[in-house]
């Protein structure tokens, strides 16, 4: 116990300690370097520590994966892109592809839409931390207890039954019939009903880093708006929304990326059944359930490219900023 | 900054990652071939699935051997045991015993070269006059024996409740018989069966439960096993029927399909007890005793049960089980002995006598109510014994056998349609 | 922050449509409010209610009579063997696992927006497009250089694996807010002769505070309710290490009981997180970037 105490206490002192001395360090090591050279060589040894931990932990597993989604199951032969071609091949793959795009939709509208509406109104009222506490309360209950709440709240119990889940319970008041929420696969509506659970957890998210660049504008802009007689939603859209676009873009980018490693909820509450298949629990069952880490890989690595339309986005984006810069 | 805290700090960092690899305690000294002393203070790391109220009884159930021996038990459950096993082969970080998915797992493991053979370190004569012969051969891969079943439980069994209309003098023997004086004794129960298959990530298995014992009465263990090992096709008449069977159970079903995929497995025969019932029968395994409404209702006065009824008399004995299956990783001698003790039937009884389990043992028998007890005869003495085939199928097959099932229980799909692309996914489970 | 600026003459807005639009804007938010707030509701209430109840009526009829309440859910899910170790052992992985990426991102965040270097967006596009990688793909190589290095089972495997999970947004939201601080300030300052170093120091990072305390929030709480990272970096091999998130998995058997118990696991589990993201509230202030910039 005190061994894991002292090991704690040295690593939260310690590392930031350790990352201050690197900086002194490198800076000493660049005293070396003429003066043109080390605007050069700091900002590669900056980063450094960085891209080490990523090189590691991601960059190295990718590159066996992409490896791996070349061979076969049991990693004894290459099979060039089969693995890709049974993917395609796959009726449920299609299916999936299709859910992770209401995903990618939904949950990225949802999350920034009322992440920015709550984070502009609950700046205006004084009792904006509780509101704030209240937005961010779901993502704070993990995923599994996200799963309980959410089954009691589509519970399904037959019609004339007394009804136990909250859903069903306020239809029951205007006396219409149960619906089983996350088994009607009408219109995907139970993908429907899986992407508001994760909305309700993430909007938080949202919030939060919306409300923090708000905080970051500038108030003597909006007070002269204001003086000068543009009423709240011009602020809002003149001088408040420019401003934010980038920091929405993040959250844009992270919630499709999000979308796209759906998981937890699909996987807890419906395990993919009646058309709620998404690509990260075809992923995982491949991987850890059939052993088959060729197609598992594959898996990703499409995954990898799927992502590449966002990327160049935000690249021409980052291009545009420094340009006004 | 001076360079002098730099370097300390260096060193301090170098020592904490020392002292950070609490290394395992290292062997014991080697044991001259032919000892059977077991050293003591030493350690056996388990995995298994039992966590709460069976990691208890799990706990219970090694404690005398600890105290016998003076080593110690580190117990680990968790339900993520898959993922754990599939990290560990392919990188060698495993437990010294850890309880087993299923029997294809075990083959898999076997086969990887990760579990260790059973032969030489149990008494194998004793073990196999001692159990069941079916669960001893599920417990073998090419005659060598990987694991042993240290839990079992029979599947196929219909609870009802004695208030509606008592069957304990008379129970139904055959299927015509089930439906006939269901519909007799109906009373204002709403519907004949109660159902529910939903179970998070393995949701449809109450149903494949089903598909299994309607096959296994209707046509035997012989396409019962073929059926599992791949060599029958899913759209043959055999299984089709057995399908067909089934809907018929989910059209007589309390909320029908809707309510059976909406329904998690454990509280689907809670409508047993309500006034009035929702239902007159449940088909499930022995171990619903311990869960839902049946957990804290009194066995033989609210619940009583009947094997699963004939459809003809050839295979009016035939009886299903399932177990949990263990195996061993290291072959420390630690390890080793608490796998002689776990096969016992001292062993074993401990368990029994908790309740909520069965022992393929057949000499623990102290079984807690007379129900556990005619369970544990159905299994010991059953003359065609067959395990549960979906957890002998491979695990794609498996899955999407799960998946069909809830499709078609919902009304989402044909049957036809749920066989022909079972059968396509046979093709391709069984190749790998 | 008070709200609408006072009406000048020339304000189109009447004392009326001002009074309007404030209502209008605390129905919305109270709105708001009540449908987040109603699904937690409904497991705090159940959490307190037998198991029985809790799968035969809904969560709202506990407030009616007869209540039935009861605490052994808690008491159950407190008296779990080694429940306090395991909270510790969560305290130990969180708190690190949330000041080394903090770190090391700010570094390479400052690096990304204020220092030019070739192949700048494009590197920096690839450490955010890493954040699409699967943490399953990732675990079976990263276990075997674990094993290889004889640290696995240790803290510091995840403290070092959290961190390398949680670089790709860290270093994407820092750069974000780093990049955005106004141009003049580190322009002025250069122009004073002080260093990157002292720029970083004095200027980039007190004005990044709110973005870093929302990192901070996040990764504390992702690292917090990791359950699958823990299970195969420390699981296998020392059980003692594992955190709070296995605790409560294994509430639930292999059979499917004990789901009752999770509600009351979850709000008991929730109690730091809570604690971390209300003492950081203080960092989302404004002013702090404003203030610095003079008109």
């Amino acid at each position: 116990m005190t061994d894991k105490l002292i090991t704690a206490l040295v690593a939260v002192v310690g590392v930031p300690a350790v990352m201050i001395g690197y900086i002194w360090a490198t800076e000493q090591v660049l005293r070396v370097f003429p003066g043109r050279w080390k605007p050069r060589i700091r900002p590669w040894l900056w980063v450094a520590p960085a891209i080490g931990f990523l090189g590691l932990f991601l960059v190295y597993p990718t590159i066996g994966t992409i490896y791996r989604s070349l061979r076969d199951a049991a990693d004894s032969a290459f099979v060039g892109l089969d693995n890709y071609a049974w993917f395609f091949g796959n009726d449920g793959s299609l299916s999936a592809l299709l859910n992770n795009v209401l995903w990618l939709v939904f949950l990225t509208i949802a999350v920034v839409g009322v992440g920015l509406l709550i984070a502009v109104l609950v700046d205006r009222v004084r009792y904006e931390t509780v509101a704030k506490s209240v937005i961010f309360m779901p993502l704070a209950i993990s995923m599994v207890a996200a799963g309980v709440i959410w089954l009691f709240m589509y519970q399904y119990r037959p019609p004339g039954a007394e009804q136990t889940g909250t859903l069903n319970a306020a239809l029951g008041v205007f006396g219409v019939g149960p619906i089983a929420w996350i088994q009607v696969t009408d219109f995907r509506l139970n993908t429907l009903m899986l992407i508001i659970v994760m909305a309700w957890m993430w909007t938080g998210f949202g919030m939060v880093i919306i409300s923090a660049a708000l905080k970051g504008i500038n108030p003597e802009l909006l007070e002269a708006a204001r003086v000068d007689g543009a009423n709240e939603w011009q602020v809002f859209r003149r001088i408040m929304f420019p401003l934010l676009v980038p920091t929405l873009v993040v959250v844009s980018t992270t919630m499709i990326i999000t979308a796209l490693k759906a998981f937890d909820i699909v996987y807890t509450m419906t395990n993919g059944n009646l058309n709620t298949e998404v690509i990260a629990n075809l992923m995982y069952k491949q991987m850890f359930s059939f052993g088959q880490y060729g197609r598992a890989s594959a898996i990703a690595v499409i995954l990898l490219l799927a992502i590449v339309p966002i990327m160049l986005f935000n690249i021409s984006r980052f291009r545009a900023q420094e340009a006004v810069r | 900054m001076t360079r002098k805290p730099f370097a300390l700090f260096a060193a301090l960092m170098a020592m904490v990652l020392a002292s950070c690899q609490s290394g395992s305690p290292s062997p014991a000294g080697s044991q001259a071939p032919g000892e059977s002393q077991v050293p003591s203070g030493q350690e056996v790391t388990v995995i298994g699935t039992w966590t709460d109220a069976e990691q208890e009884s799990f706990l219970a159930m090694v404690a005398p051997w600890e105290a016998e021996t003076g080593n110690t038990v580190r117990y680990q459950g968790t339900r993520a045991i898959n993922d754990i096993l599939a990290a560990g082969i392919p990188t060698g970080v495993l437990p010294d015993l850890a309880g087993l998915p299923g029997p294809a797992q075990m083959a898999e493991y076997a086969a990887a070269g990760a579990l260790k053979p059973l032969d030489d370190v149990l008494d194998i004569d004793t073990y196999q006059s001692e159990t069941s012969s079916a669960l001893v051969d599920l417990g073998m891969v090419d005659g060598t024996t990987y694991g042993i079943f240290i839990k079992a439980s029979v599947k196929g069994l219909i609870w009802y409740n004695p208030t509606l209309h008592d069957y304990a003098d008379d129970p139904p023997a055959t299927w015509d018989d089930v439906l006939e004086q269901g519909a007799a004794n109906q009373g204002d129960a709403d519907a004949l069966w109660c159902l529910g298959i939903e179970s998070g990530d393995a949701s449809g298995w109450p149903a494949t439960d089903w598909i299994e014992e309607i096959l296994l009465h209707q046509s035997g263990p012989d396409v019962y096993n073929q059926w599992w090992q791949g060599e029958v096709s899913w759209t043959d008449p055999e299984i089709r029927d057995a399908f067909e069977t089934y809907m018929d159970v989910v059209d007589n079903a309390y909320g029908e399909g809707t309510n059976a995929v909406a329904t998690k497995f454990d509280l689907a025969g809670d409508p047993l007890f309500t006034d009035p019932p929702g239902c007159e029968f449940f088909h499930q395994a022995s171990f619903i005793t311990g869960l839902g409404a049946f957990a804290d209702a009194t066995a033989g006065t609210d619940y009583n049960a009947f094997p699963f009824p004939a459809f003809n008399d050839e295979y009016a004995t035939a009886v299903e089980g399932a177990g949990d299956l263990f195996g061993m990783f290291h072959d420390t001698e630690a390890a080793k002995s608490l796998m002689r003790y776990l096969v016992t039937a001292q062993a074993q009884d401990i368990w029994v006598q908790r309740g909520g389990a069965l022992s393929p043992n057949s000499n623990a028998t102290s079984y807690p109510d007379d129900i556990s007890a005619i369970m544990g005869s159905m299994l010991t003495g059953a003359q065609d014994l067959v395990f549960d085939a979906s957890d002998q199928m491979p695990t794609a097959m498996n899955a999407a056998f799960w998946s069909h099932m809830v499709s078609l229980t919902a009304g989402q799909e044909t049957i036809d349609q749920a066989l022909s692309a079972l059968d396509e996914v046979r093709a391709d489970a069984y190749a790998q | 922050m008070s709200a609408v600026a006072p009406a000048s003459q020339a304000s189109p807005l009447s004392w009326a449509g001002r009074l309007r639009g404030r209502i209008g804007l605390h129905t919305i938010l109270l709105l708001l409010m009540v449908i987040w707030a109603i699904p937690t509701i409904g497991l705090l209430l159940n959490s307190f209610r037998p198991a029985a109840e809790q799968t035969s009526s809904g969560w709202w009829t506990a407030i009616f009579p007869p209540y039935q309440f009861t605490f052994e859910n808690y008491a159950h899910v407190l008296a779990q063997q080694g429940i306090g170790t395991n909270l510790l052992n969560s305290l130990f992985i969180s708190i690190p696992s949330t000041v080394i990426p903090i770190f090391v991102a700010a570094f390479a965040a400052y690096a990304f927006s204020w220092m030019d270097f070739p192949g700048r967006n494009v590197l920096f596009v690839v450490v955010v497009g890493l954040l699409v990688v699967p943490l399953q793909a990732t675990l079976i190589p990263i276990l075997q250089l674990f094993a290889t290095w004889g640290i696995a089972g240790t803290f510091l495997a995840v403290w070092l694996a959290h961190t390398g999970y949680g670089l790709p947004f860290a270093v994407y939201l820092l750069r974000n807010f780093m990049g955005s601080l106004p141009r003049e300030v580190f322009e002025s300052a250069y122009i004073d002769g002080a260093s990157p170093v002292t720029a970083f120091f004095r200027l980039a990072l007190p004005m990044t505070v709110p973005a870093i305390a929302a990192l901070a929030i996040f990764q504390f709480l992702f690292v917090w309710n990791d359950l699958l990272v823990s299970l195969i970096y420390i699981g296998l091999v020392n059980p003692d290490n594992l955190p709070l998130p296995v605790s409560i998995a294994n509430l639930v058997t292999s059979i499917g009981g004990g789901s009752e118990f999770l509600g009351a696991a979850a709000f008991l589990s929730m109690i730091i997180p809570l604690v971390v993201f209300f003492s950081l509230q203080r960092y989302f202030v404004r002013g702090i970037v404003g203030g610095s910039v003079k008109g």
